[in-house]
Parts: C-alpha cells; structure tokens; sequence
C-alpha cells in the first residue's frame, strides 16, 4: 500500500511501517497497532506530555500554573483552551520561570523557588501546580523538593506536575501526570473529615463552551447536585471537597479513567462512564445516573427532561438530518471516547462515517469504532497530513471533524470542517449541544463559499 | 473578571508573567518555510513541533508542515543521533523534500546533539540538502530562533564565484513579518526595476489560495538555488536588525557581499530608506506609481492628523515590528508612552529611546526583555489611549477598556491580516486607517448623544 498512495501534488505520506496503524474495517483480520511511538521523521499530529498535563490541569481557575522551562511552553500553552469560567480567571494568565542558559547550566531550583515566592506574595493563590519541562527534566532540577520547602513555606499545596515532555510522545502519559497531581492535590490531611453528600463529580468535563454548566442544569433539574467538575470551571477548594461525593461520573476517559478507578480505591466512590455528546448519549447517561440513584422521583424527572428535550430537539436536527443526509464525513480527533461520541452523532445526521482516527486510541476502543463503522470505512491511529489528505480525498469526504491542524488542511481541499478539539467555542455537549453540532456541521458542509471553489476568473476550470 | 492585577505595591523581578516573546524554535520553522520544497524539521520532543505548527497556523491559518524527531526517554539519556539520522532518511524517502532545515531544541541543546557531525554522518540523496539552526530556547527569543536560521541559510548554502560575474542584484533579507510584507516589499524592488533574491521568502507559502487540492510544497519560498546565488549579488538589505543583520554580515564575510542594514519599511520614513536605499546603489528610477503612493499618505496623514496627534499609545512585539511602529507613530505626532519587547537587547532600548527623544519626548518607559504584566502595571499607574501589538494585549485592553490595534505576531483572534500589508506606503494607509478608526470607533462608543456626530 505505500507505493500507490502518491498525491497528484508531488506530496506523498504513507510509510511502510505505518501500515499496521491503518485498517480498513471488515478487510482486516488483524488488530490495529497503536501503542507504538511516533516514528523519528514524522509529520505526526501528536503533541507530548505536557500538553497533556497542562491540557488537564489549566480548567482550575483559582491555581497558579507555573511553567518551569523556557519560555516557548508557557507561550503555546497560555489560554488555548475554550474552558469557561464562573469566577477566577488566573488560569487564564501565563507564569513561567523563563530559564535562561545560567539556569540550565547552574539548575533552576533556585529560581523555581524565587518564582514561586513572587506569585504567591503577589496572589494568595490557595495553590500552585509547577510543571517540569523537557530541560527541567534533563537537568535534574528536584522540583519535587522545591515544591515541598515552598509548600511548608507559605501553607498552601505547590503541586508538581511531571510532565517533562520527552517522556513521551503520548498525551496519555501527560494525562496520567496530571491525574497524580490531581489525586496529591484532593488526599485530605491528616486528621481532616471530608463529610460525606449524595452529590456527583463529573470527571473528565473541562466546561469547553459552558459545557458543564448545562449538563449541571439537567441535573439539578432532576434533584441532582454536582460536587465539583474535573477540572472544567473547578476552584482547589471545590476538588477537596471530591472524597464527599456518592459517585463519580466519568466523560474524557482518555484523561480520568486512572482518577476515577483511584477514588474509588482510596474513597470507595463507584463511577459511571457517561457520554453527553448527542441527544441518544445525552438521554442515555442522564437514565443511568438517575437509576444509580434509585430515587423514583429522580428517574420520574429525568424521563420528563429527556422527553421534554427530544420532542423539543427533534424536529431541528430533522431539518439539518434533510440537508446532510448521505454526506460523507472523516474524524479525526485526540481520543477514542470523543471518536466514538462523533460517530454516532454523524450518524444521527444521516451522514456516511467514511474515516476515523486518533492520536491516543486503546486497542479495545479501536475494536469499538470499527464495530460502529460500517464496510470498508478506514480506522487509523496517530495519523499524519499526508495520510489524512489521502483519505479525504479518495474517499471523497464532505466534512471532516478534528483539531486546528486538521482544520486548515480540510480547508484548503475545499473540504468543511467541525472543530471538536478541546479549543472549541461552541457548547456541543447534550441535546442543546446537539443540536449546535448539526448546525455547525450543516454551516461548513453546506456553506455558499465551496460554490464558488470551481469558478475561474482566467478561462481555465480550476 | 479578567483583571488579575494583584493590590497593593507590586514587585515583579523573577520570571515571566503574560509573555511578549516566544522560544527560538518556533522562529527558525517560520524561517525555513521560506525556502521553496524545504521541511522544517525539529529535533527534539514531539510537543515542540505540535505547538510551535499549531501556533503559526493559528496566525496564517494555512497549513503548517514539519517533521520531528519525536525524542522519547532513550534519545534523551543515549543522545538524540540515531533520530536525527532516521529521521532524515525518512523525511527524504516519504515527504521528499528539496531540503531539510533542523532546528535543534533546548532538549537537544541540553544533551549536547553534535548536529554538524550527525548530519555528516547522514544519508542524504544526491542533489538533496540539509541544513541547521542551533536554536537554544533558552536563549533569546523566536527572533533570535529565525535570526539563526537565515544566517545557516548563507554558511551552508550561499556561494560565490568570479568577480565579475557579480550580479546586478540585490539580496533581500525581510525579517520575521508576514507574507504579504513581503510580497508589497517584492512589488516596491520590482517597480524600480531592480532584480532581487528575497530569502527567506514565505509569500506563495503561507499565504496560499484555495484550490481544491493541496501542495505540500507550494509554489512560492526562495529556492535552494537562489540562495546559493545570493553569494553573487552586488548588495544585501538586511530588514531588522534582529532578524537580518546575522545574515547579511555572514554573507559579506563569506561571498563580500556589502550588506546594508535598514529597518524594516513600517512608517514614511523606514519606506522612504528602502527605496532611496535602492535608488542610490542601482541608479533606480523611482516610478510615478511610488510617488503618487508616498504622496497619498501624506495627504492623508495631515486629512486624519487630528485623529490621533497627542493621543498615548503603548506599543509591544517584536523588535524589528516595534522599532519603526515607534518610529511611524511619532511620525503621527503620537506619543509613545509605553514601548516594550519580548526579546532581550539593551541595544533595542537604546534605540528607542534616542528615537523618542529627539521627538522631544521626556515621559516615557522603553524596556526590552519585558513582559505583558509589567506593561498592566505601567498602565494601571497612567493609561494610555491605544493599543498596539498583538493578540496577547486583548486582556490589557478589555481590563483597561482600552482601544487595541493588532499589529505584529502572532495574531490569533482576527483573521485576513496575513494577507494585508502593514509595510511600504500601502502599509502605512493601512496602519493609519486601522489607528484613526480605532480611536473615532472609540469616540463613537463613549461620546454623549450631543457629541454624537455624522461628520468627523
């Protein structure tokens, strides 16, 4: 398959070793590999394990999140993410440690220290979480015990974050660093009682486009109140408070599966895996957590909400469902959980699921995606350009999903394209969400401009 | 609220809060995208590459290619030598570039990667290149990061042959701006007639039409060729100091070519310097066109100079876009109240400074090095009227309520500006028109309904 895959542009993308990362589904009798690590030379879309830490963490909006590195990863990082807020914004400003080469040569511990001195003299933040980068890494800078003298210092939770970004190439890792900062920052002191409440934790909700907001709203209509989110429009002393809850339910698994299978370890709360992403996902979870419950009168509201919602719903997506229907559509998006979510919405619009990939998708979950697609449609893991550009067109897609990488790529082959990264804007979360999502996939997909694509103002037929 | 300014005095000496600057990678990237078929390439983590890709598609919004030599925990204790190596070969094989430009990392830095000897001791096809940038992020800024960049462009690449085959040409070294400056500089040169090599050259690269199909490689950056030529021309501008000077002193020191080093042409007078710059080493005829362009300004600089003469701007960004903003905005009859950049350089404070001064100005701050929340404080203590720098300012500005004209990089909440000059005398229509309006949008908002008026 690598010689057959030349693009009419002189760009070519297929790699022999990458085969075994692409599958056609109902063709291949063997699994998909994904568990490899990027190959040295590759335009991979994949980041590293600070974007995965940071991408978890940043939603607390009330920390301070220090960057010890170079200035570059504060940069990237400085409030990328469409995480809302109800009250504090420092999340949303940039702290690094700028380390200079005397730094790298001599160690940053002393300069760590100073700068952890200087943001809580200035703030009063009630903690600071300090992320190590790839130099802190290399170095050696033990930013465990400066964070620990800093911590005895001024009484407050400095929480290190090890996400050297060379650790690996998988988010997944960055995910699980910011999980063990979540787990140190919520494990209550000794002697504390965290009092016990039948509310929730919502895990792996980040309040993209006030996305927890809503699904908080159908809750408390149904009788049922959220602790705290993590991390998505969250405050430090709000996650402490998480050991009190009855359950946990889970969204981004990719990020809190380890929490949520810990907190119940450690504070025997149960959990749930939950999809809010379509109005069926939406109408499903709300009925599993209302029978977690048992409460007749919750399962009595939650069944009035759902129906109330469908019949209120259904008629709009029918009207974008009239437009779509037989679109084709490609996705390609950071984890298996939301590939599957987009799935089945697509589908819901009528719409051909020709193409799915991820950059961090589990065996298991690839199992699941291909039982979803129908024959022949491609599934293939921590895909490059070259790739994705071979897929749309061959297989000629209307409208792709994915992250801002993909977006501009999707553009140019005149191609619409739904941002469902975690930068998005737009509330796509329940049935409201869902409906914003068939708009939003009808807006590119059926936009006036791709009309004028063809048009030639010199004679020639582009 | 999005003001997080903290009560009380406040002292800020160590690290860096709300950053005007970024790290030289990214920089170098940007550079190497103005070679023509060439694919950056980073050697180091694989988050380096993501985000330094992200954020420069996030500015031009067009596609952004480069490899990367994924380091994991093995490269990083054993050295990064085997990746670079694999990685070349991998890159010429399946993406087939023309050239491959690596840019080293504070990670690689960090291990020591001897990238001179690697690449020695790599496979590279026959009539294939590759070229690099040592660019520590922990020195300087992105500017630096581009700055090593083009100057590895002249020690690996620019060549020189006889004497008296030196061309009548001129080497044109743009600096860290957008594409469409470097397209309206590329009009200016060609409309007095002059021939010219512009490196690294990003117009037909980042700036590219929709057509339905997509070129890894577009149509524009300079060639491999091209640049080894520049060896062979009569002179080089250097655009920027910070960004073009390394560049062009290699180039006189390695093919004697003469180098002039001006600003890069924002405002009147850095426009004014190009072309009599040009007109003076090439007996260039200035063309009508020019004269009418540079005479409309000027007109339309005295019909808006009420708009905004006296008015206090805060100006930030990087040096070379800065410099002769400062430079124009007191050409205005402005006052730059606040100037700051990211990148480290007393040398930009100097020249700030004496540029404010002898406008008679005596109530100022000029700091290089700086960052954004310095700037909040300067402004807390005494506002200013406008704003202008990049997107990072939008937090400023909404705390502050304060007008914010976007100029320089990146820009990552407005779209077209790519696209749309802010150089030549083009660009300073464009710059007054974005200045005034900002300002009268302002008065419009606040006046009261008797000073509400159809004619201003």
């Amino acid at each position: 398959m690598e010689h057959d895959c030349s693009l009419a542009s002189g760009g070519t993308g297929c790699i022999s070793e990458r085969q075994n990362s692409i599958i056609t589904t109902g063709k291949n009798k063997s699994r998909i590999h994904c568990a490899d690590d990027s190959l040295a030379g590759a335009v991979s879309q994949r980041a590293c394990v600070f974007c995965g830490a940071r991408v978890v963490l940043n939603p607390i909006t009330d920390a301070i999140h220090l960057v010890h590195g170079p200035i570059g990863c504060a940069t990237y990082t400085w409030d990328i993410r469409g995480s809302l807020s109800s009250d504090s914004e420092m999340y949303r400003h940039s702290f690094s440690t700028d380390l200079k080469e005397k730094d790298v040569v001599f160690g940053g511990e002393p300069k760590l220290a100073a700068c952890i001195d200087e943001v809580i003299s200035k703030y009063h933040p009630p903690a600071v979480f300090v992320y190590s980068t790839c130099v802190v890494g290399m170095i050696g800078d033990d930013i465990i015990a400066v964070c620990k003298d800093a911590s005895e210092r001024h009484g407050i939770d400095i929480i290190p974050v090890e996400s050297s970004g060379f650790l690996s190439g998988n988010k997944i890792v960055g995910y699980r660093a910011a999980a063990e900062a979540l787990m140190k920052l919520i494990r209550p002191k000794p002697g504390e009682v965290i009092e016990k409440t039948r509310k929730l934790n919502f895990l792996g909700e980040y309040n993209l486009g006030g996305e927890k907001w809503l699904i908080e709203r159908y809750l408390n209509e149904i009788g049922i109140e959220v602790n705290v989110a993590f991390t998505g429009d969250s405050t430090v002393a709000a996650l402490k408070r998480a050991p009190g809850s009855c359950l946990n339910i889970v969204q981004c698994t990719g990020s809190m599966h380890w929490v949520a299978t810990n907190l119940e370890k450690e504070y025997g709360i149960p959990y749930l895996d939950v999809n809010f992403f379509g109005a069926e996902n939406t109408a499903d979870s709300l009925r599993r957590i209302a029978a977690f419950y048992g409460d007749p009168e919750i399962i009595r509201r939650a069944e009035s909400l759902i129906e109330r919602e469908m019949n209120r719903i259904t008629p709009i997506i029918a009207r974008y469902r009239k437009k779509l229907t037989g679109k084709r559509t490609a996705i390609y998006v950071g984890g298996a959980f939301k590939a599957v979510a987009l799935i089945r919405q697509m589908k819901d619009l009528g719409m051909e699921v020709v193409v799915t990939g991820t950059q961090t998708g589990k065996q298991e979950e690839y199992d699941t995606i291909s039982g979803l697609l129908s024959e022949g449609a491609i599934v293939v893991d921590d895909a490059n350009p070259a790739e994705i550009e071979r897929f749309l067109l061959d297989l000629k897609v209307d409208v792709m999903a994915g992250g801002v990488k993909e977006r501009v790529l999707a553009y140019k082959l005149g191609i619409g394209f739904v941002d469902h990264n975690h930068e998005r804007k737009e509330c796509l979360a329940g049935f409201d969400g869902a409906v914003t999502f068939a708009r939003e996939v009808y807006i590119t997909t059926c936009s006036p401009v791709w009309k004028h694509l063809k048009a030639s103002i010199g004679g020639e037929e582009l | 609220m999005l003001e997080c300014m903290p009560e009380g005095e406040v002292v800020h000496t160590v690290g860096k809060i709300n950053p005007t600057k970024t790290c030289q990678p990214i920089g170098a990237m940007y550079a190497a995208l103005g070679i023509h078929r060439c694919l950056p390439h980073s050697h180091g983590s694989q988050g380096c590459c993501a985000y330094h890709r992200m954020h420069l598609t996030r500015h031009f919004r067009d596609p952004v290619l480069a490899s990367t030599s994924s380091f994991t925990e093995g490269a990083s204790v054993f050295g990064g030598a085997a990746n670079l190596k694999t990685a070349i070969k991998n890159v010429f094989e399946i993406y087939k570039p023309d050239i491959i430009a690596v840019h080293t990392t504070c990670l690689s830095e960090t291990i020591g990667d001897d990238l001179p000897t690697i690449i020695k001791q790599s496979e590279v096809p026959e009539g294939k290149v590759v070229i690099h940038a040592n660019t520590p992020s922990y020195q300087g800024s992105h500017i630096t990061g581009f700055s090593n960049m083009v100057k590895a462009m002249v020690t690996y690449l620019a060549e020189r042959d006889e004497e008296a085959l030196r061309r009548k040409r001129v080497n044109i070294i743009p600096g860290f701006v957008n594409p469409s400056d470097m397209r309206e500089i590329k009009r200016i040169t060609a409309s007095l007639g002059v021939d010219m090599t512009m490196f690294p050259d990003t117009t037909n690269v980042l700036d590219s039409p929709l057509t339905a199909k997509y070129d890894m490689y577009p149509e524009g950056g300079a060639t491999v060729e091209q640049i080894r030529d520049s060896g062979n021309s009569r002179l080089t501008l250097a655009l920027g100091a910070w960004s073009s000077n390394a560049a062009g002193a290699a180039l006189m020191e390695k093919c004697g070519v003469p180098c002039v080093p001006l600003k890069v042409p924002i405002g009147l007078k850095a426009t004014d310097d190009l072309i009599m710059t040009m007109r003076e080493k090439f007996d260039a005829v200035v063309p009508e066109d020019l004269t009418l362009e540079r005479g409309q300004v000027v007109d339309t600089l005295i019909d808006t100079h009420f708009h905004y003469q006296g008015k206090k701007v805060a100006i930030f960004g990087d040096p070379d876009i800065v410099i002769p903003l400062t430079e124009f905005v007191l050409t205005m009859g402005m006052i730059p109240k606040y100037v700051i950049t990211g990148t480290p350089g007393k040398a930009f404070e100097e020249e700030v400074g004496a540029m404010i001064e002898a406008a008679g100005i005596e109530d100022y701050i000029v700091k290089a090095e700086g960052d954004l929340f310095e700037l909040h404080l300067w402004i807390k203590e005494e506002s200013v009227d406008l704003l202008l720098g990049t997107t990072y300012g939008k937090y400023i500005a909404r705390a502050e309520d304060i007008p914010l004209v976007r100029v320089g990089f990146p820009i990552l909440d407005r779209a077209v500006h790519p696209l749309m000059p802010i150089t030549g005398y083009r660009g300073c229509l464009r710059l007054i028109e974005m200045i005034s309006n900002a300002l009268l949008e302002r008065r419009d908002r606040d006046c009261l309904d008797e000073d509400y008026e159809l004619v201003l």
